[in-house]
This record gives structure tokens, sequence and C-alpha cells, in this order.
């Protein structure tokens, strides 16, 4: 079965190259999720593998097969848009079946085709109208049913949901996961929506400026972010980040302001003394007296916690709290974090090593409970 | 649409419209309205008012056989310059629209025949074509006499209808070419992922997609074909060889203005007006179809 | 997108060549019969590079057009009609778009319905304006019996009877409504929070926001007016001094009068100088002329 392998991948426009070298092994059925800001490369990483961008350096194979040259119809790939690109020409019926028309297949065949896909979708009842008297929802479904029906390969997914509300993208969330735990069909997905890549995928790929930062489980890309860049781009709030000294001897951390935090020596291998990078996520500090505090700036109510925002030496942390404590702006936020729950990172961003043996915390992964995060479309 | 946001100085308001509206009475309604009283009245040989003499001047105009044949020439010029410089210009903004390497220099250039006037395309076209002189003349020396538009009716025809279509194909390059660049990319992306090659992909989606543009060139073409071709004409057939060439236009000019009978081409302009308002009304049901289509 | 058709793309590329040199080669043709002696433009076939007489025919030609003069009066007419057009176009729609007053939609559909009928289908009667612009006042003031005689206008033989009539049709002023329509209404809030008037809005607000469609206008517009034939044809009878450039062409035109060839490099070259301004014009303003194209088709 056909797994995909990217090799050293780059993408330039004239001299300026968008993709920096990119290697990534997909394998058969899995649903990955290119995840990044806007600009970090991911859609052109989706449309290389498309074939709808050239390759400049590089390789992208298929199965066995290497596809850089293959024009997009040779490679099995379906692809959903962002704008959902229907013909707008064309009714439902026709849209769907397209790639059959052009693929010579008869008229009665496509017909059962374009019925039975139509029915898994919900869209049976819409098939003799033309793309501009549907809602969202059903032109997102469209756009589903004209990948699904070719029984591709591989699903790309190009922001497919960002033109969607806020309710409809959490239901077609689900509808895709679903499908593709029926299909079991190798998918790439590509979003800048955190929520998005955490629920849907198997793995995914966090993205930054061309380069890779870190291929991983949702669990691990949250529990073990590879570098301070995904530390703070995964979670709602990112992680707290604070420039210290290290002394591995007593496996102690100092902030800027003198204030220190003790670590688990025993989970990291190597660190050398020094300037470093300490992170702690705002779910795991404890309100408690005495020991850690920082200044209290203002809180956010979340319904079922609070984001309490302070400052430590002149950079902002954040950390929850479950009750409401009554802080006023000034006052000081005393809190303490457990030693394994400190990440260390290398002045390069880069997370020092640790022991093979640390696993991730054997509690199952929820979403950060902040709704009022959530990016709106 | 409407401002929310008016200025409510009425006195303001007539003095900013007034230029124009008085360039419009004198020069567009007044005429109009003149050249209607004119074309169901006759002037008298010895001076005197118009007399009322109702669709007589019509009846003229519609009894004569030079008339008709002017009305078909000119409906069979219209229909072929416009269908030969369409179907040229949306094969090349198909192809353009590939932007292979070099695409940017053929955006540049193709339209560069829309700027001639058309008695400066005529005069070209003329020496081109010119039996014993010129470009094409080299085919009478391997077949004498096979070409010659200054005898042959057929000839100047075609002549004519090369001319229009050339100096028109620029220009409606230039609106399929928007057309095609403003269809979605991600259209034309989705068709090649359903597998569809190059060709297929002109044929089933974009050229549906330029149709809005297509209907609304066609008019326009026509249009530009009753009235921008007097100049072709006069400079390259001065309407012969035996009224070949006698488009509408170049009528009513002779008949007004050699023949001083403006009672006639009153009558016939006004039959050239409705016609043209026709015509200007089918292009407004396809611009709306237009706005529906993006 | 990778494609891998070499056979279409040669296609592609064989095609657009053939085009390319098919629109253009009448340009060349011309400027090399402009560059012949009068012996060699009349061969057959003719020759296909460019000889030595291309300035000596650019002179006799210049010389037999008058093209000293008609140049002039080509490029007062054509500024004329362009600066009045864009004058008279953006004070009509800023009075349409931004004055509130009941006649408001009558006054726009009739400045509208001026854009179906182009000048070649109204000449007959608008040349009989011509000849007295203020004959439709006269007949007015005749209809309700008042006893003034207005003086007579005569158009026939001036710049004004060349200029005017071709700016009396409403596409500027319905290019102009479309941009007015779409600047937001809080400029104007902003303006009148701010003390403008109505002048002081148009003038120091509303006109510089419409710059480049000024200048997308302008150059359709000079384009347009330069090629202007039949109308000039009509209402200049004194050649010597009102004719305009395009009306030469009709004049140069060879005709083999006495057996003798047509002198077919001296036409070539004087339509070289006719065609030379707006060809120019297109080329240089290239971005306005096709932009101008576009809003003022649609």
């Amino acid at each position: 079965m056909p797994k995909v392998t990217l090799t050293k991948l780059r993408k330039s426009y004239g001299r300026n190259e968008v993709v920096h070298g990119v290697s990534l092994t997909i394998e058969h059925g899995e649903f990955i999720v290119l995840l990044g800001p806007s600009g970090c490369g991911k859609s052109t990483l989706l449309r290389m593998v498309a074939g709808l961008e050239g390759i400049t350096e590089g390789e992208i194979a298929i199965g066995p097969t290497v596809v850089n040259k293959l024009e997009p119809r040779e490679r099995g790939c379906a692809m959903v848009f962002q704008n959902y690109a229907l013909y707008p020409h064309m009714t439902v019926r026709q849209n769907i079946g397209y790639s059959l028309k052009v693929a010579g297949m008869s008229r009665s065949e496509r017909t059962a085709k374009v019925d039975e896909v139509a029915g898994t979708l919900g869209l049976s009842e819409f098939l003799d109208r033309k793309p501009s008297q549907l809602s969202g929802g059903q032109r997102q479904r469209v756009a589903m049913g004209r990948a699904m029906i070719r029984e591709p390969k591989i699903f790309l997914y190009d922001e497919p949901l960002s033109n969607l509300d806020a309710q409809l993208r959490v239901a077609m969330r689900v509808e895709i996961r679903k499908l593709h735990q029926r299909l079991g069909t190798t998918t790439l997905f590509v979003t800048h929506d955190q929520v998005e890549a955490m629920t849907l995928a198997d793995r995914i790929v966090i993205m930054n400026k061309g380069n890779i930062e870190q291929v991983g489980t949702p669990a691990e890309v949250y529990h073990r972010p590879a570098t301070t860049y995904v530390a703070r781009f995964i979670g709602n709030p990112g992680m707290n980040l604070l420039p210290a000294v290290v002394d591995p001897g007593t496996g102690i951390v100092r902030m800027a302001d003198g204030q220190v935090l003790a670590y688990d020596k025993s989970r990291w291998r190597t660190i050398e003394p020094g300037e470093i990078t300490v992170g702690f996520r705002a779910e795991t500090a404890r309100l408690a007296p005495g020991g850690f505090s920082a200044r209290f700036d203002f809180a956010e109510e979340l319904g079922s916690a609070q984001l309490l925002h302070g400052t430590v030496a002149g950079k902002s942390v954040t950390v929850q709290s479950t009750g409401n404590i009554g802080l006023k702006p000034g006052d000081p936020l005393p809190f303490a974090i457990a030693p394994h729950e400190l990440h260390l990172f290398a002045a390069n961003g880069q997370r020092f090593a640790e022991q093979s043996r640390v696993e991730i915390p054997a509690r199952p992964f929820t979403p950060a409970p902040a709704p009022t995060y959530l990016p709106v479309a | 649409m409407e401002k929310r946001a008016t200025f409510s100085n009425l006195w303001l308001a007539a003095a900013f419209i007034a230029p124009q509206m008085l360039l419009v009475f004198v020069f567009f309604y007044w005429p109009t309205g003149e050249a209607l009283y004119w074309a169901v009245t006759l002037e008298p040989p010895f001076g005197g008012s118009n007399e009322w003499v109702g669709w007589l001047n019509f009846e003229t105009v519609f009894s004569d056989p030079k008339y008709w044949n002017s009305v078909r020439i000119s409906i069979a010029f219209a229909s072929l310059a416009t269908m030969l410089s369409l179907v040229i210009a949306a094969m090349l903004a198909l192809f353009v629209d590939r932007r292979l390497p070099g695409h940017q220099l053929y955006k540049f250039t193709f339209f560069l025949p829309y700027a001639l006037a058309a008695p400066s395309v005529g005069l070209a076209f003329r020496f081109i074509f010119s039996p014993d002189a010129g470009f094409v003349s080299a085919i009478n020396r391997v077949w004498p006499n096979l070409w010659n538009p200054a005898l042959d009716g057929w000839d100047a025809f075609l002549l004519i209808i090369f001319a229009q279509s050339w100096k028109m194909v620029g220009y409606n390059f230039i609106f399929f070419l928007a057309a095609l660049q403003s269809i979605p990319r991600s259209v034309t992306e989705a068709g090649a992922m359903d597998g569809a090659s190059v060709l297929r992909r002109m044929w089933d989606i974009q050229l549906p997609l330029i149709a809005p543009t297509l209907f609304f060139l066609i008019v326009i073409n026509i249009t530009d074909s009753f009235v921008d071709s007097f100049g072709i004409v006069d400079v390259t057939t001065s309407g012969g060889p035996a009224r070949a060439t006698d488009l509408m236009v170049y009528k009513i000019y002779f008949d007004g203005f050699e023949g001083k009978d403006y009672s006639l081409a009153a009558a016939q302009s006004i039959v050239l007006m409705l016609l043209i308002i026709a015509l200007t009304f089918i292009q407004f049901r396809f611009i709306e179809r237009r706005i529906h289509y993006s | 997108m990778i494609e891998r058709s070499p056979l279409l793309d040669l296609f592609t590329h064989l095609l657009l060549l053939a085009s390319f040199v098919a629109l253009l080669i009448p340009f060349w043709i011309v400027f090399v019969a402009a560059s012949h002696d009068f012996h060699t433009v009349n061969q057959v076939p003719m020759p296909l590079w460019p000889g030595s007489s291309f300035f000596e025919n650019m002179a006799v030609a210049w010389e037999r057009g008058n093209f000293g003069r008609v140049m002039l009066n080509s490029f007062i007419v054509a500024g004329g009609v362009t600066l009045g057009k864009i004058v008279i176009a953006a004070l009509s729609a800023f009075s349409i778009v931004y004055f509130k007053y009941r006649l408001r939609m009558v006054l726009f559909w009739l400045i509208f319905i001026t854009l179906m009928l182009p000048l070649e289908v109204r000449i007959v009667p608008t040349y009989a304006v011509a000849a007295d612009a203020l004959r439709p006042f006269q007949s007015m003031i005749d209809l309700f019996g008042i006893g003034i005689n207005l003086p007579e206008w005569n158009l026939l033989n001036s710049y004004s009877g060349l200029i005017l009539p071709l700016v009396a049709t409403a596409t500027g002023t319905f290019l102009y409504r479309q941009f007015f329509l779409t600047v937001p209404d809080e400029l104007a809030e902003a303006a009148k929070m701010d003390g403008a008037g109505a002048i002081r809005f148009f003038l120091e607000i509303l006109l510089p926001l419409s710059r480049t469609n000024m200048a997308a206008l302008a150059t359709i517009m000079f384009v347009w007016s330069w090629n202007q034939y039949l109308w000039p044809l009509l209402v200049v009878t004194d050649q010597q001094n009102f004719a305009t450039a395009t009306m030469q062409l009709q004049k140069l035109i060879p005709g083999p009068l006495f057996g003798e060839p047509p002198v077919w490099n001296i036409a070539m070259a004087a339509n070289l100088i006719v065609l030379a301004p707006p060809v120019l014009v297109t080329i240089v303003l290239q971005r306005w002329f096709v932009r101008g194209l576009m809003v003022t088709e649609k």
C-alpha cells in the first residue's frame, strides 16, 4: 500500500525560497495535519504533493513511484479546496461526477456512483442545484463528494473549514474524521487552527517559515514541544516561556529577577550551565502562597476556570485557576509548578534531550478548555 | 444604490449637472427628435415649412432594393467579422492564459490594432491587399486576377471583414483574458485534479465560464461593426464595387450628404437607431447574467 | 502546475507566435512601404525589409497632408474632448450621486440612454443642429410664442463644433458614478464633520481619490477622439484650417491618375504620422488604456 515520502523538498519563486528542504514520511492510512500560521509554506507543500506546484528540489514519492514529474491527474490524489472551487456553471451532480466523466465512465455508471456518494453526504436532494443555490456547508459537502467519488489514494484538504461558521466547522470536523475512519484513506490536511489539528490528526506537522518544527501525535506536540516555537504555538494559551540561567548541578533555574524554580533532574540528559528558556503550561501551575510569585495584571473568565495574567521579571505569564481569588492589579500572584512540569529549551529554541524512558503522561489528552480563544474565521 | 451622506444645496446640484444636461439636450435629444420629425415629413422643393407625409419616407426606404442590399450586407458583415474576431480572440486568450514563458509579450501587443483609427486600418489594408502592389498581390502573379477588391465584390467584402476583424481581435482579447483571469485559479486546478487535460479544461470549464463575456462582446462587436466600419469602407472601397460593401452607415452618409436627401437619410437613421437600441437591450439582459455568474 | 504537454506547449508557442506576426505585420508593412522610393514600393512582391527613403517620404507626406496644421487641430480636438469629458462627467456624476433631489434618477437615465446611440448613427440630425447650436432653444422660445430672437451659433468649421458633440455622451458620467458609489459614506461624513461643504469635499477629497479613474478615462478618450473620422468629415468644410489628421487619410488614397501607379510610399508615411499618437499613447499608458476599456464598456 502506498506511503508518501517527501525528501528534502524545496520550493522557490524566483530568488524567494518558501520551503527549505522538508522531509516527511506519511504511513498508509494516516491522517496528517500540516499546521502553521499563514505563509509558513504548508499550503505550498500540499500543492506540491497535489502536483499543482512544481518542485524546485527534492523528491515526492507515492508508494515506490517518484511523482515529481507526474501531472495532478496521474497521482491519484483528490483535493478539497479552501473556497471549494466548485464549477459554478455545473449542477451538483455534474460537479461531483466531472472527474468520472473525464475518465470516460458511462453515464449510467456515473449516475449510480454520484447517487451513492451524494447519499453518504446527505446531498441527494440537491443534486440538480447549482453551487450558487447551496449553503456554505452544502458546498463544502459537494467539494468533499467530488474528492470522494474518485476513491483516491490520498485525500488533500487545503483549509477546507475556514470559510464556515464556528458551529458548522465543528460539525464538518466530525464528519471528516468519520469519513477517514470509514475509508481509511491517507490524508493530508492543511490548517492554521490548532483545535482542528489536535482533534483530527494522527500526527501533526508543525511548520514555521518553510521548515518543519516538529512532527508528532497531538499529545506529543502538546506535552513535549520540540522547540519554543511549538511550545508557544500549541495550547490555549501557549506555553509560558521565561529566560533563565540553569544550574544543572543543583537542578535549579534562576529567573532574571532572582526567583528560582526546581526541575526534574532525572528527566533530562546533559544540560550545560548557562542561559536557557524555561517553559510551563498555564494549567500545570497551582496557586500556592510562598515560593514563586508573579505580579498580577488581569484575569480572563473562561467559565470553567480563570486565566490569570501576570508578569515575572518583565515577561508575561499566564496561570490557570479554578476559583475567583479576587486579586487586584499589582498584587502578588503566588504559584508553584511541579518539577516534572518544567520544559527546558536551549538558547537556540531547541528542547534539551530527555531520557528516553520518560513517557508522555498517561492521562488522556483533552483539548485546551478555552472557547474564547477559538480563532474566528 | 444610495449614498447615506448627501448634500442638500439644490442650486449647487443643478449647477453641477447643468453642463452635461445642456450638451445632452442640444446634441442628443433635440437631434434625435428632429430626425423623427424629418422622417415623417418632406421638405417642399421651393421652401416653406415641412409637409407631413407619415410613413412615406419609410415606404420609400423599404421599397428600395438598394436599401435591402445594404441591410443584407451590413448583417453579413457584422456577423462574419464578429465571429471571426471573437473565435480568434478567444483562442488566443485561452492559450495566452496558459502563462507559458513569453505570455507577457503577447498580453502587451495583441491589443495594439485597436488603437488605430478605422481609416488608418482601411488605408493599411487597402495597400496590403491591393491587387497590383503591396503584399497579397503576389497571389496574382501565380493566379492572375484571382484577387481584385476593386473589381470583385466578394474580394472587397472579404477585405473589409479582414480589416474589421483585425482591428477588433485585440479588443476582444483583452476582455477574454480579463475574464479568464477572474476565474478563481482553484477552479481550474480542481479540473486538473479531476483529471481533465489542458484542452479539456479549456472546453469544459474555462469556455463556459467566460460565456457571459462572449455574449457581451458579441453585442459590442456587432454595434461596432455598424458604427465604426464607416472609416474602413470609406477608405478601402467607398461602398463598391457595385455596392458590394455599401454598409448602412455608409449609405446614410451617402444619401444624406452626397445626395442631400435628409428625409430619406433620417428615416434610415431611425431604423438603424432602433436596431442598435434593440441590440443594447439584449446586452443588458446578458450583463445581468454576467453578474449572476460571479 | 505540473503539466507534461510538450506537444501542446509547442503548439501554444507556434500559435501565439504566428498570431503575433499576423497581428503586427500590418504595422511592419506600413512602415516598410513608407521607407521605400516610389518605384520600389510598387514592385510585386514588395520588399520585406525597410529601404532608405523613410525620412524623405515622411517629409513629403507631412507637406502634402498639411500635417503641421492638421496635427495641431487633432491635438486640440482630442485634448478638448478629453478635458471636457473628464470635467463635465465628474461634475454631473457628483451631482447625481451626492445630492438628493427628486429629478436625480430621471436625469441619470436621460444621460445614461445616450450610451446607446453612438454619434455615427445620429449624424444626420446632429449635423443639422451643428449649423446653429442655439436652434433648439430658439424653437422652444418660438413654441411659447415669445418674441425673442437668439443669435445664430454656427458650429461648422470650428473647434467647438468638432469637440462639443463628442463630449455629449455618458461614458464618463457612468464611470465616475460607479466609482463614487464605491467610496465609503464615512468619507463624506467625516468631511462634513470637519466642516467641509460640497465643493470642498468634491475638490479636495473626491477628485484626488478619482485620479486613477480619471487617468483611465483620459487615455481612452484621447485615443477615441483622435480616431474620430466621420464627424470631422461632416462638420469641416474649410479643409485648410480645420481638417483633422484622420481626415487627411482619405485625401492621400493613391488614385492611379492618368495610368500612373499609385503613390503608396507617401500614403503609408502619412498613415504612420496619423497612427503614431494613438499608438504611442496606448503603448506608454497601456495600463490606463486597458483599464479604461474595461470600465467604460461595463
